[in-house]
C-alpha cells in the first residue's frame, strides 16, 4: 500500500490475519450454503464489533476510535480479499457517516456508539429502481401534523433484512430527477407501516426490498435540513463508494493472486502454464490495472481525510477504475483457472458473483465515468 | 556537500550576477523553440555565443567534477542555478547541442571511464564541443538486443569494426558514438559485448537519415565499414559492454515514465477545450458526441490514474529502489496514456486532424497529427510494452523465464 502510517500497517496486518483465520472464503461459503436470511454470520459481525472496526469513522466522544477513511479502506480491502459478509460497510462506514454528517445531536447519541461498538445498525435506503439513479428519488415525505409521513419503497437496500434503521432519502418537493427537494429522515425498521422483503441475490447478501406505506415520523427524525438533503446524500455516498472501491480493490487482488498461483503451478505440455508468453503478458497486464487503481483508491480516501476540493472526482474515479479492474480481474479469474473456475467447489464463482454486485452498488462504471465528465466539464 | 544558508545564498547571489552579465536578453523565454533542433542554427549568433559561455563556465553541466570541465557544484547550488536560470528564462542549448552526451555518455564515462578517457572525453562534453550518438539496436537486434553482430576485431594497435547499427538518433551530425561491439565470438550472447567509443568522422562510417511516418526524424542507419577505434577507447573491461551498456539506458528509461505532461500529445490547449470546440456541446452543456463524450472521459480517467500511480510510486519509494521495479509498470502506462490521447485529438479535429502541411490547417492541427504519428514509437523505444511486460512477468511476477531470453 501506500506510504501507510505504522499505525495502519499493523491494523493492516491484524486485519489480514482475521480475516483469513475468522472470516475466510470458506466461512462464506458455510454461511451460504446454510441460507442465513441475513447474509452474514452474527458471530463473525460480533467480532468485528469486539475490534472497534466498526468505530473507525465515528467520533470519540461517540465511542468510536476517528481513524479516517483510509484506515478504514485498508481494513475493508483485507475483508474484501476474503469475502467477509458483513454490515461494517453498510453500516459501520455508510450509516456513520450518515449520522456524522447530517445527523442532530440526539440522533448521533442514540445511534453512533451502538453503530461503532457493532450492536446496532443503520444502512442507508436510497435506490427505486435497480439501477443506481439517487436523483430519481420518488419515495414521498409528505407534512403531517407532528411530522412527516413516507410513501413509497427501496430496493437493494444494503444489509436491509438486519438493520435496525434506515437511512432514507425522500421527496419532500420537486419531482423525480430533481436533486432539490430531497430529504434525508432516520426511520427505525420497527416502525408501522415498514415491512421489508428478503431479495435472494447471487451474491448471497442480505439485501431488501423495503416498503413504507404511511410511516409516521416526527420532526426530529429528520437528518439534515428538509428539501436540501442531496448534497449530503452525495457526501454519504461518496465515502460510500470509496470505501466500496476498496473493498472491491481487495476482492480483485486475491482474485489476482489466485490466479498468479495457478500460472506457477498448473502444469500442461510438460511445463508450468505461467512460462507461456500470452499468459505471462495477461498477468502483467492484470498487475498494471490494479496498481493505477489502487492508486486511484488511496487518493481517494486519502482526499475525504484531506477534505480536499476534489472528494467527489476522486471517487467517482476509484468506485470506476476498481470497478473496471474487477470486472476485467474477475473474468480472467474464470477463463485462466479453466474447468475448475467453473466448479461452485472452487471458490472463482463466489468472487466473480461478488463483483459484479459490487460494481452495481452505488453506480457502476458507467454510472461514474458520466459523472466524472460532468464533475470535469465535458 | 555542507553547504550553510549563507553560503548558498551567496553562491545563488553570484549565479544570478553572472546570469545578468552573460545570458542576452534577447533570447530569455526561447529555450522551448531553440531546443527543438539538434544544433543552433549559425545566423543565431547570440545564442551560438550563450552556448559557448555556459560552456567554459561549466554551468551546463553544473554537478560534473571542475577538474574535468564541470561546474563542480553541489546538488543544492546546482538546484538554485537552475532556479536562477528559470527567472531569467535561460535555459541550457548544451543539453541538445551535445546529443546523448550530457543525458547519457557523459554520467556513463564519468562511472566506468579511466582517467584519461575523462580527461580526453569530458571538458569537451562540458565545453558542449562535441555531439554524441549511441549504436545500440541492428536491423537484427531490437528487442533482442543483445543478439548483435556488429563485430570488433583486435589487430594489435586498434580495432576494426564492421556492421550496421539503426536507430542511431543523430548519427549524422554526431562526432563520436557510443557503439556496442561483439568482442567474444564464443561466449554466451550477453558476455562477448564491449562499449567502444568511435570517432565518426573517419572514412569507415557512412550515416543514412532515416524518415518516419511522421516525416523527418532525428534517426538515422549507420554502417561502419572497416571503421577503426583506438586501443584506449573501450569504455569498461573487454566483453563486459553488457553491463555498461545497461547502465546508460538506465538514464534513459528514467525519463520514459511520465510522458502526459509536456510535449506529450500534440495540443497547445486543454483536451477538454479542444473536444467542446471541434465536437460542440449540448444544451446541458455536455460533449454533443455521447459516444466520444465517454471515451474521452475513460482517457481521461487513465490519465489521472497514470499521474496518481506516478506520485504514489514517489511516496512510497522513500528514496530506495523500488522505483525502478515500477519503471515499466509506469513505462507502459505513460505510452498507452499519450497514444490514447494523441488518437482523441485527431479524431476530434476530423479531417484537419490529418493536415500534413500548408495553409488551412491551424499550426495546433499540424502539430497534432505529427505527434500522433511520432507518438507511435513510445511503446517500441527503450524495451517495447511486450519487453516491459516480460519484465513484469518475470521480475515482479516472478513467472518462470518464457522461451524470450531477453
Amino acid at each position: 500500500m501506500a506510504a501507510l502510517t505504522e499505525e495502519q500497517s499493523l491494523l493492516k496486518e491484524q486485519a489480514k490475519a482475521w480475516a483469513r483465520d475468522e472470516a475466510s472464503v470458506a466461512k462464506f461459503r458455510e454461511m451460504r450454503d446454510s441460507g442465513n436470511e441475513f447474509g452474514f454470520d452474527k458471530a463473525t459481525w460480533a467480532s468485528i464489533g469486539e475490534m472497534g472496526w466498526a468505530g473507525i469513522v465515528v467520533p470519540e466522544e461517540f465511542g468510536g476510535v476517528d481513524m479516517g477513511y483510509l484506515t478504514f479502506g485498508v481494513v475493508l480491502e483485507e475483508l474484501g480479499r476474503q469475502l467477509t459478509a458483513s454490515p461494517l460497510l453498510a453500516s459501520g462506514l455508510v450509516g456513520a457517516t450518515a449520522l456524522v454528517l447530517g445527523g442532530s445531536e440526539d440522533q448521533k447519541q442514540a445511534w453512533l456508539p451502538k453503530i461503532a461498538d457493532g450492536t446496532a445498525t443503520v444502512t442507508l435506503a436510497v435506490d427505486e429502481g435497480p439501477r443506481h439513479a439517487p436523483a430519481r428519488t420518488a419515495l414521498a415525505a409528505e407534512k403531517t401534523g407532528s411530522g412527516y409521513a413516507l410513501r413509497g419503497h427501496k430496493l437493494h437496500v444494503l444489509e436491509g433484512m438486519s438493520a435496525d434503521a434506515f437511512v432514507v432519502a425522500a421527496r419532500t418537493s420537486g419531482s423525480p430527477g430533481d436533486s432539490a427537494g430531497i430529504s434525508l429522515f432516520l426511520v427505525e425498521a420497527g416502525a408501522s407501516g415498514l415491512s421489508r422483503q428478503r431479495l435472494i441475490t447471487a451474491d448471497s447478501r442480505g439485501y431488501a426490498s423495503v416498503g413504507f406505506d404511511g410511516v409516521e415520523v416526527a420532526s426530529d427524525a429528520l437528518l439534515g435540513e428538509v428539501d436540501r438533503g442531496a448534497e449530503v446524500l452525495d457526501a454519504i455516498l461518496d465515502r460510500g463508494r470509496a470505501g466500496l472501491a476498496a473493498e472491491m480493490l481487495g476482492t480483485a487482488a486475491q482474485s489476482f493472486d489466485m490466479t498468479l498461483d495457478y500460472l506457477k503451478n498448473r502444469v500442461q505440455f510438460g511445463q508450468v502454464i505461467g512460462s507461456f508468453q500470452a499468459l505471462g503478458h495477461r498477468a502483467a497486464g492484470l498487475f498494471t490495472e490494479m496498481e493505477m487503481a489502487r492508486s486511484c483508491v488511496e487518493a481517494a480516501l486519502q482526499a475525504i481525510d484531506d477534505g480536499s476540493d476534489d472528494v467527489a472526482q476522486l471517487c467517482s474515479l476509484a468506485k470506476c477504475k476498481a470497478g473496471d479492474f474487477l470486472h476485467h480481474m474477475s473474468n480472467e479469474l474464470i477463463q485462466i483457472h479453466g474447468g475448475i473456475g467453473m466448479t461452485d467447489e472452487f471458490d472463482a464463482g463466489l468472487y466473480l458473483k461478488r463483483a459484479r454486485a459490487l460494481e452495481a452498488t452505488f453506480g457502476n462504471q458507467a454510472f461514474h465515468r458520466d459523472r466524472y465528465a460532468t464533475l470535469i466539464g465535458i | 556537500m555542507t553547504d550553510s544558508r549563507d553560503e548558498l545564498e551567496d553562491f545563488r547571489a553570484e549565479a544570478r550576477a553572472w546570469l545578468e552579465q552573460n545570458f542576452p536578453k534577447s533570447l530569455a523565454g526561447r529555450g522551448g523553440a531553440m531546443m527543438r533542433s539538434e544544433s543552433i542554427d549559425e545566423s543565431e549568433s547570440e545564442a551560438l555565443d550563450w552556448a559557448k559561455r555556459l560552456g567554459e563556465k561549466g554551468w551546463g553541466t553544473p554537478t560534473w567534477p571542475a577538474e574535468y570541465g564541470g561546474g563542480g557544484l553541489t546538488q543544492l547550488q546546482a538546484q538554485a542555478l537552475h532556479q536562477e536560470m528559470d527567472r531569467a528564462r535561460a535555459f541550457n542549448p548544451l543539453i541538445r547541442t551535445t546529443g546523448m552526451g550530457i543525458t547519457m555518455v557523459g554520467p556513463t564515462i564519468l562511472e566506468y571511464g579511466t582517467e584519461d578517457q575523462k580527461q580526453r572525453h569530458i571538458p569537451k562534453i562540458c565545453r558542449g564541443e562535441v555531439f554524441w550518438s549511441l549504436g545500440y539496436s541492428e536491423p537484427n537486434a531490437g528487442s533482442d538486443l543483445a543478439s548483435l553482430s556488429t563485430r570488433a576485431e583486435d589487430v594489435g594497435d586498434h580495432w576494426v569494426v564492421n556492421g550496421q547499427k539503426t536507430w542511431t538518433s543523430g548519427a549524422d551530425i554526431s562526432d563520436w558514438c557510443g557503439v556496442l561491439v561483439r568482442t567474444d565470438f564464443k561466449a554466451e550472447k550477453r558476455d562477448g559485448i564491449s562499449f567502444l567509443m568511435i570517432d565518426m568522422h573517419q572514412p569507415g562510417v557512412e550515416t543514412r537519415p532515416i524518415r518516419l511516418i511522421g516525416g523527418a526524424s532525428p534517426f538515422c542507419e549507420t554502417f561502419f565499414n572497416d571503421a577503426r577505434a583506438e586501443k584506449n577507447e573501450m569504455l569498461g573491461e573487454l566483453n563486459a559492454g553488457w553491463t555498461v551498456g545497461k547502465r546508460l539506458l538506465q538514464h534513459e528509461r528514467a525519463s520514459q515514465t511520465g510522458a502526459t505532461s509536456g510535449m506529450g500529445g500534440g495540443a497547445r490547449r486543454s483536451l477538454r477545450d479542444v473536444a467542446r470546440e471541434y465536437a460542440g456541446v449540448d444544451g446541458d452543456g455536455r460533449l454533443a458526441d455521447a459516444d466520444l463524450r465517454s471515451r474521452l472521459t475513460a482517457h481521461m480517467m487513465d490519465a489521472k490514474s497514470h499521474s496518481l500511480t506516478l506520485a504514489r510510486v514517489t511516496a512510497e519509494a522513500r528514496g530506495s529502489a523500488k522505483v525502478s521495479a515500477a519503471a515499466s509498470i509506469l513505462k507502459n502506462a505513460a505510452s498507452l496514456v499519450a497514444q490514447q490521447r494523441a488518437e482523441l485529438i485527431v479524431e476530434m479535429m476530423g479531417h484537419n486532424g490529418l493536415g500534413w502541411e500548408g495553409e488551412g490547417f491551424s499550426p495546433e492541427e499540424l502539430d497534432a497529427v505529427r505527434a500522433w504519428l511520432s507518438g507511435k514509437a513510445m511503446s517500441i523505444y527503450g524495451g517495447s510494452a511486450e519487453i516491459q511486460n516480460n519484465i513484469i512477468a518475470k521480475n515482479i511476477l516472478g513467472l518462470p523465464e518464457n522461451t524470450q531470453r531477453g
